[in-house]
């Protein structure tokens, strides 16, 4: 550990290092440790534990939670639960490839900017941002009600009964989770699409490859770093969400994160409320991984 | 790529009608006449009159005002800590010689927070708070807790970007400051800190932007005396449109905007 | 293999390399080096890439630690000296200029870093951005510069430093074939007006032969032959070297006498009897003789078999021997002549390999 070394041309012992590098993280470490690691590891313990009737927690093991939410009930299966969570799952997945699929090309747009116009753009989309989520969404509320021009012409269509808002329904929770997602899904494509190799794309142009194959083996493979990160940033909010679906939908619209705010807010059964935590961190892991198995794959294709 | 140009330009009109449509929707009824609804009485200036009431004969510009000033304090804070210990968290995890075990772990450990839903780490941090109350008031719900809980997401994204641009940088300026006799002090705020500098400011102001965005961990934290903006916007909106919160809102959107453009003009002369 | 001469007194040497070996891991990168550099001369470290010239130019400056060995700088080990208390500069590959100081600030970074007095930053700075003819940019930004003058500004950052030794670890390889060229013979007329020891290190032999007093030729990790420039060139000790600089003629032979060798051409006599029963003699092409008439010596019959034109002189591929031959353009040899060849005594290397 006294051997001597040197990093980035400095002269010194490999303990000394060490003992420097430490000190820099130990901050942040114990930050973490006490705030996210530690807040974790209860939030798993109390998913085993009883809830009791003037809404703590007793200190009894139980699987009493995971049983509920599985719809294993004294009375019966309930499906209901499996059903938010099957919704949940497929409301995120449409939001990401929507967000992203719009954000391509908007992120293109921007990067063949003139230089000096880019950083304006991309300002553009991240202001939004600092204007918060629940604001957002309240804009929506209102840019949906009956008598401004969306709703007006779902009517003219006849897809809506006239004098009617657009909300609460499925596709106003869909408008408002793509358009919150779309700042994350443009900031994070920019950096790969701006350093796009132009000659690859050209080359592949100079052999007569169709667009689509221009896109899928010329363009794509090289935006996969900034694409994955797109689809994490967008599909881990989107996952979840409660905000819109509360604010843009109602009982019938709730998904997974409504479910946890319940049980911790009105409901007050935090053992319940922990339990659906830790099964939609189980399932955002599971689609964060497949998603980047199948990125994966299809790098190796192309 | 010719007759693609058609429909790369709608996407990027339905991309900006998705961002603007409602911003531009709730700044033109903010001059709605009507104290609450979509109908449209007439233009009037009163809401935003009301905001600028004196907070002593006012209750709702009082709260409003209270809860704007909490919104800047809590991203001002959370941004400040997270910032300090971020950077040294990316500076200890990219210059120095960990084994790579240690190394996956640390990397583990930044990326949690960016790939857990925030509702998560507010249930977390509810039920870990609700143990920690017993140690300190620190973690009763209020200010502090809300703090707490937006440091604790800001961290990872603050140490992703410094590190990031620590891996760019490399070993060889710092090399080339030592070949010059640039003792540890020198070479660190001659050479290390101005290069690093932008990304730090970046993941400043991304940990900002992200505590403004946020809502869920502000709500399951947040006091009874403690309410942000979008906290109060959130109890009002149940009980319908009300027009001073589009004026509200309006403000906040002119607001971020003037900051954006601001912080663009500062920037410009810096860039390559 | 013999090191220089060490019999010079300590102060005649500005940096004395001793045994140095080092190991990445499994791999030995390099594996007891020594040589000596005297005040005033340009040593070149020549090798393919993967040498370890490039490592041991970091350990001189103090960027790496050897495993073992010493390195002594005007007389005084310096091996637990830092790099920045070390009387060495380096000019880097990628120049490594600060991209946030303009380049007066850079030339002037060492200076300042030793608390030089502002007026005396002034003069010297300023000296030094003319010796390299980079005054007028002194307000540019690295970014704003071409290669060539990021190279310049990467010699005057390290030279106004007035270092015992500059290092500079293949500093042209970014530039094109014409600047680098030019650069070449530049740099090598500033170090002879300087008299200052400059260490180069290289893969280009043509830029060790331009440039360099002395070449010390590495392959994995060992010095394979040192000597003045145009000792190793004429006299390759290995088929290496024989190889690596210039391509020269590699005949096969077998010992069949006291200074002589039995080959595919026929009998040759050599300088000295080989060490080995068969290996190989070597012979530049541009040292082969072709005359009308048989010679006395290592006479060799041979047949044209391709005359390739290059301009300042045409390569012919001659039969027996797979010879390659270099010759005037003036001489006119087309395929299917048969010519006599001598392969002078003086000119014919027995290699050690």
């Amino acid at each position: 550990m006294t051997e001597r070394v040197v990093a980035y041309g400095h002269l010194t012992t490999r303990r000394a290092l060490l003992a420097k590098g430490g000190l820099l993280m130990v901050g942040g470490i114990a930050w973490l440790a006490s705030f996210l690691l530690l807040p974790g590891l209860i939030l798993v313990l109390v998913a085993f534990l009883q809830r009791d009737p003037d809404g703590g927690i007793t200190w009894a093991f139980s699987l009493d939670s995971f049983r509920q939410l599985f719809g294993i009930t004294s009375s019966g299966l309930s499906a209901a639960n499996l059903w938010i969570m099957l919704r949940s799952v497929a409301l995120a997945v449409i939001t990401t490839v929507v967000a992203v699929g719009i954000a391509y090309p908007m992120t293109f747009f921007i990067a063949r900017a003139a230089p000096r116009k880019r950083l304006l753009w991309l300002s553009l989309v991240a202001i939004p941002l600092c204007t918060n989520l629940v604001i957002r969404t309240y804009a929506w509320k209102l840019l949906l009600s009956a008598r401004l021009p969306p709703a007006r012409l779902a009517a003219m269509l006849g897809w809506l009964e006239p004098g009617r808002d657009l909300l609460p329904s499925w596709s106003a929770v869909c408008i408002g989770m793509v358009s919150a997602a779309l700042p994350f899904a443009v900031i994070s494509l920019y950096p790969s699409i701006e350093r796009l190799d132009r000659s690859l794309i050209e080359a592949a142009q100079d052999l007569y490859a169709s667009p689509v194959r221009v896109f899928m083996q010329a363009i794509l493979p090289q935006t996969l770093p900034g694409l994955s990160v797109a689809i994490l940033l967008t599909f881990v909010p989107a996952m979840g969400m409660f905000v819109i679906t509360d604010m843009l939908g109602g009982a019938k619209h709730w998904l997974i994160g409504n479910l946890i705010q319940h049980q911790f807010g009105q409901g007050r059964n935090v053992p319940y409320g922990a339990a659906m935590s830790l099964v939609l961190i189980a399932l955002t892991l599971l689609g964060v991984y497949s998603s980047r198995r199948q990125a994966g794959r299809s790098a190796e294709v192309l | 790529m010719k007759r693609w140009g058609g429909l790369l330009q709608v996407a990027v009109l339905v991309g900006f009608l998705l961002l603007y449509a409602p911003l531009l929707a709730v700044a033109l009824y903010s001059f709605n006449a009507a104290e609450k609804g979509s109908v449209w009485v007439g233009f009037s200036l009163r809401w935003y009159a009301q905001l600028m009431a004196d907070p002593e004969t006012s209750r709702r510009a009082w709260e409003i005002r209270e809860a704007t000033l909490n919104t800047l304090q809590l991203g001002a804070v959370s941004t400040v800590i997270s910032t300090i210990l971020g950077t040294m968290l990316a500076l200890g995890m990219q210059r120095f010689p960990w084994p790579s075990s240690l190394g996956k772990l640390l990397q583990v450990t930044i990326d949690v927070p960016v790939i857990t839903p925030d509702i998560v780490i507010a249930a977390a941090l509810v039920v870990g708070f609700n143990l920690l109350r017993f140690v300190s008031p620190l973690f009763d719900p209020g200010m502090s807790a809300m703090i707490i809980g937006h440091v604790t997401f800001q961290i990872a994204f603050v140490a992703l970007v410094v590190r990031s641009r620590l891996v760019l940088m490399g070993p060889t300026l710092s090399e080339a400051a030592r070949d010059l006799y640039a003792s540890s002090w020198y070479h660190f705020h001659r050479v290390t800190l101005p290069l690093l500098w932008p990304a730090i400011v970046g993941g400043a102001m991304l940990a900002f932007t992200l505590s403004l965005d946020d809502f869920v961990i502000s709500f399951f934290t947040c006091g009874p005396s403690s309410s942000t903006l979008p906290i109060y916007v959130y109890h009002s909106q149940l009980r319908g449109l009300r027009t001073d919160l589009f004026a509200v809102s309006t403000l906040l959107v002119m607001g971020t905007v003037v900051l954006v453009l601001t912080l663009e003009r500062l920037t410009r002369w810096k860039r390559d | 293999m013999q090191t220089s001469t060490t019999s010079a007194p300590a102060s005649e040497i500005s940096l004395a390399v001793e045994h140095i070996r080092k190991s990445f891991g499994s791999v030995q990168v390099l594996d007891d080096i020594s040589f000596d550099a005297h005040p005033g001369e340009f040593i070149t470290l020549l090798g393919p890439s993967g040498c370890g010239k490039t490592t041991l130019l970091r350990i001189i400056a103090g960027l790496e630690r050897a495993d073992s060995g010493r390195i002594v700088l005007a007389g005084q080990p310096v091996d637990h000296l830092p790099a920045n208390r070390r009387s060495v500069n380096t000019v880097f590959q990628s120049y490594a200029l600060f991209p946030h100081l303009t380049v007066f600030e850079n030339v002037a970074f060492g200076l300042r870093s030793r608390r030089v007095p502002q007026a005396e930053v002034n003069t010297r700075v300023h000296q030094n951005m003319e010796m390299v003819r980079i005054a007028d940019l002194a307000r540019r930004y690295p970014h704003q510069l071409s290669g060539g003058q990021k190279q310049r500004v990467a010699l005057a950052r390290a030279l106004v430093n007035a270092p015992e030794v500059l290092l500079l670890d293949e500093p042209m390889s970014a530039l094109d074939a014409k600047l680098r060229a030019e650069v070449q013979v530049e740099l090598r007329r500033l170090q002879r007006s300087l008299r200052k020891t400059f260490v180069l290190v290289t893969h280009d032999q043509h830029e060790a032969m331009t440039v360099s007093d002395r070449i010390i030729v590495m392959n994995r990790g060992k010095i394979e032959q040192e000597g003045p420039t145009a000792e190793v060139y004429e006299r390759p000790r290995t088929r290496f070297i024989a190889e690596f600089f210039g391509a020269a003629n590699l005949i096969p032979a077998r010992r069949s006498g006291d200074k002589r060798v039995t080959t595919a051409v026929g009998e040759l006599s050599v300088r000295t009897t080989p060490p080995w029963e068969s290996g190989t003699v070597a012979i530049h092409p541009e040292w082969i003789e072709i005359t009308d008439t048989e010679p006395a010596e290592n006479a060799v019959r041979a047949e044209v078999r391709d005359a390739i034109y290059r301009g300042d002189h045409v390569e012919l591929l001659m039969e027996p021997g797979s010879l390659r031959v270099q010759v005037s353009p003036r001489l006119r040899a087309e395929p299917g002549a048969t010519l006599w060849l001598c392969l002078p005594v003086e000119r014919l290397e027995v290699l050690d390999d």
